[in-house]
């Protein structure tokens, strides 16, 4: 994994250096472009687009992992080091609540037309983002063993556990499912989606005032636990990098995961045959009888500084326009993600995320202080699922870690 | 030495300890004593690819209006210090009154985030600082009773473990303990449990970070002890094996207490090394098992939405659980040295 992300980047840096000669037209007169995102190979196509446009006094991207570390602290000077993040819903939250993105309605008006109006994020009626991908984290499966022990891939989490069982009983594996179950924000997510799924509502309506105390909530942690002893007991350590491992080595049949991270495990690299040829993709699970999928569906897009030149953001929007232009997409970057420009090809790798899609997934909650939620949420989890506590105790815990949390950030009295 | 000499002779590093240290430290005392503004919220509806939601959102216009009137936000004083997610004074009573007993107590009270962090910290504060200054000793004196020519060898290899960069070093160890790995394997058949995962059990996870704890600072004391060895008077050394006292006996009455000095000063810096674990929680991803105070700053700026107030609280309490844990040893050194200076 971790040769190949460095083999990755270094053929990003080779294909930046090469691009200047291939500079794109995007009616850039001068300006800056500075972008801060997240680093996977989506991204990485969107940059390096962006930063061909002809005409720019200074093109430079940083790709991280770690970009909402440092992605406030880099807009908030004025001028901002960065004129644009690259961010998905949960993350456009910090931003937008420390007041560093300006809104796009000038920009798109006068450049911008010809973007379809369904990528433009809008909040109170402002545009303040353009998307252009999606991403939701949806069923994948191993097809031969599914044909071993004769059952049809799951459409819900009970049916999960079921073939899990079965797959354990016949002795093909001993840890049949997997996930990212890493204590901390990937947990949190994997909460988030089966209360979701339960059809659970994480506040009071209309407050901050958090109600996960439920019966929902505890079916949701119940749900998790009874999947996590069909995983490998180290389940708590493993994020979504850790979890795709497992799959290459041949040691998970079922998992929940990522849309835009299945493209690496049904390529030849890193696995055998064996497995890359049987990795399928499917519709996210439903849980409990209810019909609203257990997962949440997510847009990546970029955003413009407030902290900069009117100049500075002209060039920005410009580039980035021309990051996410149909111009990009080849045979090489058509996989790589669900796409939302014109042009846009699905593959069978993608058909997790359109089914997301059709069968209207809620979107990751919009709130600005759903993410202190989400924080306590990975903090607490882990004591039940080691059963150290009963669910009420867990979840009693998360509500009274938020709501101080949400005290002190002056979201509740 | 004059007055005025010794002033300019101070001045540099005086500056330099005011700007680097002292006065960060008021802005992260000041900084704990404040929360942020009562966050003035607005209905909005939100549009995206998937459609349309009604959501809330913080009205800008009049939080910038609020940042102008109070900078620092609203002042809370102590408030943050006795919540929930810190001290939990009040949760700290209503456990007091639940419990039936002292061990039911503190079973509870390690449900508490800060309580939790602390106790994982100190139990590792004080194991892994003995065990490194017992195994940097006894690693000191074995390379200092080697043959000359592989002294130079042993040293490197002993160094070894604090040249290599705590997190690679850690994740090394992290692989080689996986249920899969070399040693995660070799302990399964040595207990002859298929099952057993130092990952998954929080138990030998506490161990293998002490472990790691050990393993990575003993160089430390090693290099300390070994200096000092070269120190030793050797007509001392000499005069006890002519008044017969075995190899133990010279250590024991000869060695150690001319080390002693030295032995304080390890133990004064990996007290504070300790007590400030981080990194092995980290790339151990360990924190569904142990949690420490530095960990919980971290958490806490790493979310998504920072919580500064509550993470400047957690550093003055890190700040005030050094001195005290430091005291006992200052004032032990300012005995034995200030009077007689």
């Amino acid at each position: 994994m971790k040769l190949k992300k460095i083999l990755m980047t270094g053929s990003f840096l080779v294909a930046a250096s090469a691009s200047t000669a291939f500079a794109a037209d995007c009616s850039i007169e001068s300006g800056r472009l500075s972008i801060v995102g997240n680093e996977f190979p989506a991204i990485q196509t969107v940059a390096r687009n962006a930063q061909e446009c002809e005409g720019l006094t200074e093109a430079k991207a940083n790709l991280t992992a770690d970009h909402q570390k440092i992605n406030l602290a880099g807009m908030q000077g004025n001028p901002a080091e960065y004129t644009t993040a690259i961010v998905a819903n949960s993350s456009i939250v910090a931003l937008i609540n420390e007041d560093v993105i300006r809104p796009l309605d000038d920009l798109v008006a006068a450049y911008g037309q010809d973007i379809p109006r369904n990528q433009l994020i809008t909040i109170n009626g402002e545009i303040m983002a353009v998307a252009f991908m999606a991403n939701a984290q949806h069923l994948v499966y191993r097809k031969d063993i599914l044909e071993q022990i004769g059952v049809e891939p799951p459409k819900t989490y009970e049916e999960m556990l079921a073939a899990a069982e079965k797959i354990r009983a016949e002795g093909i594996l001993e840890h049949p499912l997997g996930g990212p179950y890493m204590a901390g924000w990937n947990l949190a997510q994997e909460f988030i989606n089966m209360y979701i799924g339960h059809g659970g509502e994480f506040y009071e309506p209309g407050t901050a005032t958090v109600s996960i105390n439920n019966e929902a909530g505890v079916a949701t942690l119940e749900m998790l636990k009874a999947l996590s002893e069909y995983m490998n007991p180290d389940f708590l350590t493993h994020d979504s990098n850790g979890t795709s491992a497992e799959w290459e080595a041949g040691n998970v049949a079922l998992m929940n995961m990522w849309g835009s991270r299945t493209g690496v495990l049904m390529d030849a690299e890193g696995s055998t045959p064996e497995v890359y040829e049987n990795t399928m993709v499917g519709a996210p699970m439903t849980v409990g009888g209810n019909d609203t999928p257990a997962s949440t569906l997510w847009w990546d897009g970029w955003t413009v500084a407030k902290n900069i030149s009117d100049e500075d953001a002209e060039a920005t929007f410009k580039a980035m326009k021309h990051g996410i232009s149909p111009a990009i997409l080849n045979d090489e970057t058509m996989g790589q993600a669900v796409w939302m420009i014109e042009g846009y090809q699905p593959a069978a790798v993608n058909e997790g995320v359109f089914s997301a899609i059709s069968m209207q997934t809620t979107p990751y909650p919009m709130l600005p202080h759903h993410g202190l939620l989400h924080t306590a949420l990975g903090d607490n989890i882990a004591d039940f699922l080691q059963g150290k506590e009963s669910a009420e105790q867990t979840l009693s815990d998360i509500e009274a870690a938020y709501t101080t949390a949400a005290r002190e950030k002056g979201f509740i009295n | 030495m004059k007055h005025s000499a010794f002033f300019w002779f101070t001045l540099p590093s005086a500056i330099a300890m005011l700007l680097f240290i002292f006065f960060p430290i008021v802005s992260v005392v000041v900084q704990s004593l404040y929360v942020a503004h009562e966050q003035v919220i607005v209905e909005v509806e939100n549009c995206g690819p998937f459609g349309c939601t009604t959501a809330t959102a913080i009205d800008q216009e009049a939080t910038a209006a609020l940042r102008e009137e109070q900078p620092l936000g609203r002042f809370a004083g102590l408030e943050i210090y006795t919540d929930r997610n810190h001290l939990a004074v009040d949760e700290f009573g209503q456990l007091w009154a639940q419990s039936t007993g002292v061990g039911d107590f503190i079973g509870r009270l390690m449900n508490l985030p800060f309580y939790k962090a602390i106790g994982f910290t100190l139990t590792y504060t004080f194991i892994v600082t003995p065990l490194t200054i017992i195994l940097g000793f006894i690693i000191a004196v074995a390379v200092n009773s080697a043959a000359r020519a592989l002294r130079g060898p042993m040293i490197f290899f002993s160094l070894l473990p604090m040249i290599v960069t705590p997190l690679v070093g850690s994740l090394i160890l992290f692989w080689m303990v996986d249920a899969r790995g070399i040693l995660g394997t070799a302990l399964r058949a040595l207990a002859d449990d298929p099952s057993l995962s130092v990952k998954a059990d929080t138990g030998l996870m506490w161990i293998m970070l002490m472990v790691y704890g050990v393993w990575h600072s003993a160089p430390f004391a090693f290099i300390v002890y070994y200096a000092g060895l070269q120190t030793v008077n050797t007509d001392t050394l000499e005069a006890a094996r002519i008044d017969g006292a075995s190899r133990w006996q010279q250590i024991r009455h000869v060695v150690i207490p001319h080390l002693l000095p030295l032995t304080t000063f390890i133990a004064l810096i990996q007290l504070m090394d300790n007590f400030r674990v981080f990194e092995p929680i980290v790339s151990f991803n360990a924190s569904a098992h142990a949690t420490s105070l530095s960990w919980a700053i971290y958490n806490d700026l790493g979310g998504e939405t920072q919580q500064l107030s509550s993470a400047a609280a957690t550093s003055v309490l890190t700040i005030l659980g050094v001195a005290i844990l430091l005291s006992p040893v200052l004032i032990r050194t300012w005995r034995d040295y200030g009077k007689t200076a």
